[in-house]
This record gives structure tokens, C-alpha cells and sequence, in this order.
């Protein structure tokens, strides 16, 4: 293990610290007087030349939730790198593959010569090696020295660039599945399952070696050109703050696991009736009959049972393809509401409206509902564009008693209505008739109403909540 | 914050955590170890939150065993309240106890009174019990975030002084501070006051590596070549975004299907008669056979 390289500049091992936090502070983390405290006692607590100890040992005091390791990761590497080793890196994988003895640094200029093609040639065939192998040190110590080979830009008066999609292009470590696939399977193993459980394992090994790579380059860079521009540029957002409109694929994944137990407090919250107490009311009868059998004295009481509420829920969601990130989100909310309660209903609208309350029976796939919506639902009227109006309309018309005096309403959706009819009277007329109204909208507040949003509008009608992000569906869910 | 009585570390390094929660039967990556090994250092609760089935409870019964100590257990859930986590007055005793000493003259009130709020009259629930013991305690608040947020209020007035005020017989402190170990399913946040006064260590499904580590070491007789191949069928099931990912205990429950099955690879037909030990929803089995080609 490497030791922590002493701390540079004037304020020493403290000092050092108080950088680093400052930087999480930036990063979106919350850290508090007292957490800074304590991560200066974990310094005095953990051998400092094992780096692990050091980077779990902070973390236990600053981060609070499991969403900012990732960001905390970065910067960890950043604040406390690897000393720089690159000879001893370079000498130890020469014991492999290669072994033409480049220098760092001799054979790395951007001139399409045969050195370089035969150089990163050369580097495939360790990294396939490696990548069959699956040991995860030696990937990362490969990482480190791709960067050092393949990774350098043009010079520059502002010090030496790396950039990792020199590395990647370089390696093009994608091209090699079908070559780790035959080196991991048997002859008979193609096509089944055996495939299906190699290539998640590739998928895996690739993750890891472009994340290693993702590092070494941040780190490079930090030291040419210092780390707080780094910084600054290498943080993605935390999951609850992605924003639901730009959502990627991969976010995704991340979003559903921060919103699935949102997804159930809101359920929760809709239908809360005013809590009576663990028990119900005092049944007096049953607790004097019971009172007998100890000489009159009520040792036992006895309640009624509670009264449940059977909550009514009307979800309208529009699923149309300006909305797409939120829309995703937005099915899985009302899957995860209809887990609770039966008595939640889900519609969907594009410039129509159809019920698909039925693709969310308890036990559902989300993504298979998503799917089946777009298959089987009937939420496109004319032209696959929002018209909210249309779409309000037919809701109305067509399920006329769905929404009562005891419905809660959520409306889901940016108000975007490419300058149609918003249908403010309709929207109106369903507020009036239920218990409580609530839409969600996934834009920006400062963009209601511009263009062809009527957002500003909508919000005369109804209570209007910008939503963009799994932070303010939080937010949205403790003030209802 | 004052410090709550101090009791002489139990770890020696983190070396040394990882060698006696091995010995213990539970295998700790250095997160584990750095984090548990801080706790007890510092005297501070330890907060382990991830999904179900990621082995946060057994850390506490692994920790128990690894010091000798006694586990002792609050189990959370909604409803939840002072009188099930920290103590009660035996009412249904006390009442009895009145209706006796009605017959018998002269017992005054006062006397009754002191009688009915005395030791022989208090039920002492986990919270209690654990700042009481003289002898290693550890104390596991499993689930907090099932409990109602007042009870969060609760756990934080005793966790940060170790010690209980019960208004008829006086505040009762720690001698030996518990080691305390809260779990959470992360179902919804904790305040941030409680989280402040804990290490957090976020735990999360295991390397291939450790998961295989677990398994050889839970089900010491299936063979090294079928657990690889297990926790690599697992790890491609948990790619599939399930609604119920499988966690360690099905990775466990399914190597020791195998094993009594006496199954010697983990081929398509082999998964398919089994799939149900390892995913419980049927939606999540239909998707699986799909993605994983099992037909
Ligand atoms: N590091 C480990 N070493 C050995 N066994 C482990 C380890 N982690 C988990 N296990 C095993 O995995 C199973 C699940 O662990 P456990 O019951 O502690 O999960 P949990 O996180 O408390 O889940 P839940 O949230 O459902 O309560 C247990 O059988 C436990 O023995
Ligand atoms: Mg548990």
C-alpha cells in the first residue's frame, strides 16, 4: 500500500484537511462544524500510510447518505493521490507483454508513425490478457500506464494534457468482446446462459478499467494544472440532484434507487389520515367485561380496531417525448404507489388519454409497463404531440366519475402544449371536485410560462411544484 | 457533545477487526474493518445502511462474537414507543399490588407509592437493559428507519449520554458504554441529527471476489469452480434492475440449494428448476429467463 504523500503548503496535515472538505462542501455534500471535527480526530486515529483506511475512515465521518461516495470517491483521489510511481509502474509491466523498453514519454508524440499504431497494438494484447484475467490491481496499474503512453495531448505554454478518449480510441477496449468472450467460454457455451453471465462479467471488467483510466487522467491532470480546476470539472451531480429531464440511460438506474422510497413516503403521505394513536378508540364494554375476571379493576383495556381509510389516488401522467426522462420517473412512482394501494388509478396522455392502471398490477415490471404503454395504450390521438387540452378533456369525459371528493389528483408533467388549448377550465372544474390537487412539473420555475408552456397558467388553477430532481421530490413529499 | 463514560477499546488495529470478525464467521472488505474499528475507537454508534440482505445485522452478531459480548436487541417498527424501547411500569402488577394493600389498614399512600415505582415493578426494554449491563454489551437498533421519527428523538437523548432519567428512581448512567450498532434499509432518511452523532458506513452488494469468499466460507462443501460460477450468475441477475435484486442471503440460500441438490453446475436447466430460491417475484423470474436466455 502507498503511503500519504506529506501534505504540501503551509497549514500542513490540517490544513490539507480543511482543503478537502471545503472541496466536498462545493461538491453539493453537507458537512457540519462538528463532522469537520471529527474527521480531524480520524487523523490522529488510522495509520496514515494506508491510504483505504484513510479514504473509509473520513468518509464515515463526512458523507451521511450512500449517493455521495461516488463524488467523494473523485475527490479523495484528488486531495490524497497515489505518490507517482510511473517508473516502477512502467518496469513492472514490462515484465509482460510489453518489452520494447519505451521510456514515458519517448513514444507518445501524436505523429502517426509505426511506433505508436505498434505501441498501443502492443498494449491491446496486454489489456486483453489482463481483461481475461479479471485482477483488478493489475488493470488499474495498467490504467495508470495507458494514460502515461496513450493519453497525452499537444503541449502547451499551460502544462501537459491527458485525455482518456485518447486512451479509449488508442485501446478501443470495446472491440475486444467477442475475443474475451471465446477466451472465457467453452466451445458449446454459445447463445444460453453462459453467455449472457461472461459478457455481464466483461461488462464489468470494462466499467472498471475505463473508471481506472477516468482517474488516472484526473489525477495527471491535477498535477500539471492543479486540482482545483480539476475538481470543478471532474464532479457529476449527485443522483438526487440529476435532473429528471437530462437523465441518462445510466442515471437511470441510480434515480430509480433514489426514488423508489420517495415513491413510497409520497404514497404514504397521500393517503395519511390524521394518525388516531396506535390503537383505536376505547371499547368500554369489551374493557368492563374483560375488568371482571381481576375483581373490577381494568388491567386489560380493549379498542376498536382502527378505521382504515382506503385512499383514492387519480395519477395523469403525460408520457410524451419532451418529457421522456421525467416520464420514466413518473411511471415508476405510480408503480411504486399502486404496490400500496389498490386504490390508485393511472392515466396516461400524450395528446389522448388512456387508463393504464392496468400495467401496473402489483408485482409488475416497471420497464416492461413502460414498454407495454407505448405498445398497447391508446395516448396518441393525432400527432404524438402533448395537447393537454384534448387530453384533460378526454379524461374528463370519458372517466367522469373517476375523480371525486375523496380523490387526491397528480398531475405529472411540464405543461408544454406546443400552443394548443390548455384546457385551464377542465383542469379547473377536476381540482374543484377532488380532496387535494398537486402537479409535478420537471422544469425549471424561471421557464414556466415561456415559449409554449402554460405552466404559469396551469398554476393559477392548481398547486404547481417544480420537481426536477429526486431533492425536490423529497422536499415536495415532507411539506404535503 | 460530552463524551459518554469511556470503556477501553476492544481492536487493537484494523488488522486486527478483520481477524476477529473472520474468526467470527463474517468476512469484512477494509471499508468494514477501517469503519468498525473507528467506531470503537471513538466511542461512537455505528450506522449501517444499505439494502436488505447486505449482512448489516449479522455485523452486529459477528461483532458481539468477536468481543465477547452479550447482543442485545431493539428491533424497530412502526409504532414503536418508549414504553417497547426503553422501559415500563409493570401497571397490571401495580394495580394488584394496590387492590392487596386496600385490605391491609394502615399501609398509607406514600408507602404504596414508593412501593409500586420500585425495581420489582420495572419492565426494563432493550434500550435500558443495554445501558445497565456491567459486563461487554453490544447493542443492535435494527431497522431504525421502520421506527416513527419520535423515537429517533429518543435514540438520540441515549446515545449521547448513555444514561436514562426515570422520574420515580433517578437517572441511571453507563458504567460500561455498549458498543451500538443502528441498521437501516434506507426506506426513508434519518434525521440528520442522529446520523451526525454516528460513523456512517454505507454497506452495498460485495465484490466478486468477497461474495465468493462468503459462499466458500457459509457452505464450506460446494466446490470452489460452482461458487465462481454462482456469484457470477448472481451478479448478472442483479444487472437486470430487478425489483428484487438477490442479496447475499440468496446468493447463500442458493448455493446451498445446489449443494442439497446435488447439482454440480450452474447450466440453464439447472438455474431454471432453482430461480425461484433466488428471485421471489415471478415478474423478476420471467425476466430473467428472458435476459439470461434461459429457455
Ligand atoms: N461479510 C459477510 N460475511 C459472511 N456472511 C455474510 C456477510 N455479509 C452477509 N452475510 C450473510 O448474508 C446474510 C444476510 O445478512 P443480514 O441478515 O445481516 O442482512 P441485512 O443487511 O441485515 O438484511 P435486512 O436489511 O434484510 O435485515 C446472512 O446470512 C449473513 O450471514
Ligand atoms: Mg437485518
Amino acid at each position: 500500500m502507498t503511503g500519504v504523500p506529506g501534505p504540501a503548503g503551509s497549514g500542513g496535515l490540517a490544513g490539507h484537511l480543511d482543503g478537502f472538505v471545503r472541496a466536498i462542501r462545493e461538491a453539493g455534500i453537507p458537512v457540519g462544524i462538528s463532522q469537520a471535527v471529527d474527521a480531524a480526530e480520524i487523523l490522529t486515529v488510522v495509520d496514515l500510510l494506508e491510504r483505504e483506511q484513510l479514504r473509509h475512515g473520513l468518509a464515515a465521518v463526512l458523507l451521511q447518505r450512500a449517493a455521495q461516495r461516488p463524488t467523494y470517491d473523485v475527490l479523495f483521489d484528488l486531495w490524497w493521490p497515489l505518490s507517482d510511481r510511473r517508473r516502477t509502474v512502467a518496469d513492472e509491466a514490462d515484465g509482460g507483454a510489453s518489452d520494447d523498453g519505451d521510456e514515458p514519454g519517448e513514444s507518445t508524440l501524436d505523429i502517426p508513425g509505426g511506433d505508436d499504431v505498434d505501441l498501443a497494438a502492443l498494449m491491446r494484447e496486454q489489456l486483453a490478457q489482463l481483461l481475461l484475467a479479471g485482477d483488478e490491481e493489475a488493470l488499474r496499474r495498467f490504467a495508470r500506464e495507458a494514460v502515461e503512453m496513450l493519453g497525452r495531448g499537444q503541449p502547451s505554454p499551460s502544462g501537459q494534457s491527458f485525455f482518456s478518449y485518447r486512451v479509449l480510441r488508442a485501446l478501443s477496449p470495446d472491440t475486444l468482446v467477442a475475443q474475451l468472450l471465446t477466451g472465457l467460454l467453452a466451445e458449446g457455451d454459445r447463445g444460453g446462459l453462459a453467455e449472457q453471465v461472461a459478457r455481464q462479467t466483461i461488462r464489468e471488467r470494462l466499467t472498471a478499467l475505463r473508471a481506472a483510466i477516468e482517474s488516472e487522467v484526473r489525477r495527471r491532470t491535477a498535477a500539471e494544472k492543479g486540482r482545483d480546476k480539476v475538481a470543478k470539472n471532474a464532479v457529476r451531480p449527485l443522483a438526487d440532484q440529476v435532473d429528471f429531464l437530462r437523465a441518462q440511460s445510466g442515471d437511470l438506474a441510480e434515480l430509480r434507487r433514489a426514488v423508489a422510497p420517495l415513491a413510497r413516503r409520497l404514497a404514504v403521505r397521500l393517503s395519511a389520515r390524521r394518525r388516531l394513536g396506535r390503537e383505536g378508540r376505547l371499547d368500554f364494554r369489551k374493557t368492563v367485561r374483560a375488568s371482571l375476571g381481576t375483581g373490577g379493576v381494568p388491567v386489560v383495556t380493549h379498542h376498536r380496531p382502527r378505521k382504515v381509510h382506503k385512499p383514492e389516488l387519480v395519477v395523469l401522467c403525460d408520457v410524451s417525448g419532451s418529457v421522456a426522462g421525467f416520464s420514466h420517473f413518473t411511471l415508476m412512482l405510480t408503480q411504486a404507489l399502486r404496490e400500496h394501494f389498490t386504490g390508485v388509478r393511472a392515466f396516461a396522455f400524450v395528446d389522448s388519454t388512456d387508463e393504464v392502471t392496468r400495467f401496473f398490477r402489483p408485482g409488475a415490471d416497471v420497464v416492461d409497463a413502460v414498454q407495454r404503454i407505448g405498445r398497447e395504450a391508446d395516448v396518441v390521438g393525432f400527432d404524438g404531440h402533448s395537447d393537454y387540452g384534448t387530453a384533460f378533456e378526454v379524461f374528463a369525459d370519458r372517466w367522469a366519475s373517476a375523480v371525486g371528493p375523496r380523490t387526491s389528483l397528480l398531475v405529472l408533467g411540464d405543461g408544454r402544449t406546443n400552443y394548443r388549448q390548455p384546457g385551464l377550465p377542465v383542469l379547473a372544474d377536476l381540482v374543484r371536485r377532488s380532496r387535494s390537487a398537486h402537479w409535478l412539473n420537471p422544469e425549471p420555475r424561471r421557464l414556466w410560462g415561456s415559449g409554449d408552456s402554460a405552466a404559469d397558467r396551469y398554476g393559477e388553477v392548481i398547486d404547481m411544484v417544480e420537481c426536477r430532481n429526486a431533492a425536490q421530490l423529497a422536499q415536495f413529499v415532507t411539506t404535503l | 457533545m460530552p463524551r459518554p463514560p469511556s470503556q477501553s477499546p476492544q481492536f487493537s488495529s484494523v488488522a486486527d477487526v478483520g481477524k476477529r470478525l473472520s474468526t467470527a464467521g463474517y468476512l469484512p472488505d477494509t471499508q468494514i474493518a477501517t469503519t468498525v474499528f473507528l467506531a470503537d475507537r471513538l466511542g461512537k454508534p455505528l450506522l449501517v445502511e444499505g439494502p436488505a440482505g447486505t449482512g448489516k445485522t449479522e455485523l452486529a452478531k459477528a461483532l458481539a462474537t468477536a468481543t465477547g459480548s452479550e447482543l442485545i436487541r431493539l428491533q424497530c417498527y412502526e409504532g414503536l414507543d418508549e414504553a417497547r424501547a426503553l422501559y415500563e411500569w409493570n401497571y397490571k402488577k401495580q394495580l394488584l399490588r394496590i387492590q392487596a394493600s386496600q385490605g391491609t389498614d394502615g399501609a398509607d399512600w406514600d408507602t404504596v407509592h414508593d412501593d409500586i415505582f420500585g425495581e420489582e415493578f420495572l419492565l426494563s426494554r432493550p434500550l435500558l437493559t443495554a445501558i445497565r449491563r456491567t459486563e461487554p454489551t453490544v447493542l443492535l437498533i435494527d431497522e431504525t428507519d421502520k421506527a416513527d421519527i419520535e423515537v429517533e428523538g429518543l435514540l438520540l437523548e441515549v446515545l449521547s449520554d448513555f444514561q436514562v432519567t426515570i422520574p420515580e428512581l433517578g437517572t441511571i448512567t453507563a458504567t460500561r458504554r455498549p458498543m451500538v450498532v443502528l441498521t437501516s434499509n434506507a426506506t426513508r432518511e434519518l434525521s440528520e441529527a442522529l446520523k451526525r452523532r454516528c460513523l456512517y458506513l454505507a454497506l452495498d452488494y460485495p465484490s466478486a471476489e468477497r461474495e465468493r469468499e462468503i459462499v466458500l466460507s457459509r457452505v464450506p462443501d460446494l466446490a470452489p469452480g460452482l461458487a465462481e460460477q454462482l456469484v457470477r450468475t448472481v451478479r448478472a441477475l442483479r444487472a437486470l434492475e430487478l425489483k428484487k435484486s438477490p442479496s447475499i442471503s440468496e446468493t447463500l440460500d442458493w448455493a446451498q440449494t445446489l449443494l442439497e441438490l446435488g447439482l454440480d453446475t450452474l447450466d440453464e436447466a439447472a438455474v431454471r428448476s432453482t430461480l425461484g430460491v433466488v428471485l421471489k417475484h415471478a415478474s423478476d423470474q420471467d425476466r430473467a429467463a428472458a435476459e439470461l436466455r434461459l429457455n
